[in-house]
């Protein structure tokens, strides 16, 4: 139990790096939801399935979708591959 | 000084982090409340997830004034978005493989957010974590025709209703000479479908609130303009 615990835990901390570390907005925000979803199952471990349900609802899935539609409203939406990497990224400083 | 100053939080919060760690088991936390909660609670008011006695019986006002801050993060959040012109160019509607997939998630969805609130003082869940399974319900159909019209008058009055419905749920407990909303009707047997009197009730306006709340939110991000 305690040796899953701390692989979930270095999971969320590896996941909450990457959100830091990570270029593309979109893997960011999906990093962040690791965050949640290693987090709903520590919940459950601990035995509160209540809380890890609302965890994964809110967390994982409401809240990534929230900053995943920020970033489009905003404009940050950049696609890995893009064709023309400087134009989007002078769209970004504009 | 900014280097030292982290690095003087970062070593507070470790001391913390291991004071906790050498102090308390992890798991079996020292329950005084909790341990009269667990004793008193099926009897009390007859529901048979003790989450719920506490969220809507016992703390019922904590859960009132949850859904005001999300109301009012809702609010603040529609606020800034502002309206969109309407020339404004809009997304083209999804692939084949979205579209029917959205198709066959609404009624899904659908059923498991209600089955969440429905049966939120039975098993583990309920209003908030099933809310959020509608609103996403709704939502996922808006991902895949981005031009699909929403009725937002529709969805306001869904969430007004729900919001007074629990309020008033509440001012009748203190009609009757009780607390604000302490659980009414009757208590039925525990672990039945109707049992534990007013608090299935209370978790559906909470669902019902919640749920179109966050749809008219999500609707409303997904319809904003794109900044150039």
């Amino acid at each position: 139990m305690i040796w899953l615990l701390g692989l979930l835990i270095g999971m969320m901390l590896a996941a909450a790096i990457a959100v830091l570390v990570l270029e593309n907005h979109i893997a960011a925000v999906a990093a962040t939801s690791i965050v949640s979803l290693a987090l709903s199952v520590v919940f459950v471990l601990l035995r509160a399935p209540d809380v890890a349900m609302t965890e994964a609802a809110v967390g994982a899935g409401l809240s990534s979708l929230i900053l995943a539609l920020s970033l489009r409203r905003l404009g940050l939406w950049q696609i890995e591959g893009d064709k023309h990497p400087e134009i989007a990224k002078e769209g970004v400083d504009a | 000084m900014r280097n030292l100053t982290s690095l003087l939080f970062a070593a507070g919060l470790a001391f913390f982090l291991l004071v906790i760690a050498a102090r308390f088991d992890l798991g079996a936390a020292p329950m005084l409340v909790g341990d009269a909660i667990l004793q008193e609670a099926p009897a009390e008011t007859g529901a048979a997830n003790i989450v719920t006695s506490v969220v809507l019986g016992y703390r019922g006002i904590d859960t009132l004034g949850e859904i005001a801050i999300l109301f009012t993060a809702s609010l603040a959040a529609g606020l800034v978005l502002g309206r969109r012109r309407p020339e404004a160019s809009r997304d083209a509607d999804s692939g084949a493989v979205l579209q029917i997939s959205a198709q066959l998630l609404f009624p899904l969805l659908l059923v498991v957010g209600f089955y969440i609130i429905l049966h939120g003082h039975l098993t583990p869940g309920g209003g908030f974590q099933g809310g959020v399974i509608l609103a996403a319900a709704f939502f996922v159909p808006l991902l895949a025709r981005p031009g699909t019209s929403v009725n937002h008058t529709g969805l306001s009055l869904v969430e007004g209703l729900a919001g007074a419905g629990f309020i008033l749920i509440g001012l009748l407990a203190l009609f009757q000479g009780k607390a604000f909303l302490q659980p009414l009707l009757d208590k039925g047997t525990l672990g039945m479908l109707v049992s534990a009197g007013t608090l299935p009730l209370l978790y559906l306006a909470v669902g019902l609130k919640v749920g179109a709340e966050l749809a008219g939110l999500l609707a409303n991000l997904a319809d904003s303009e794109v900044d150039p």
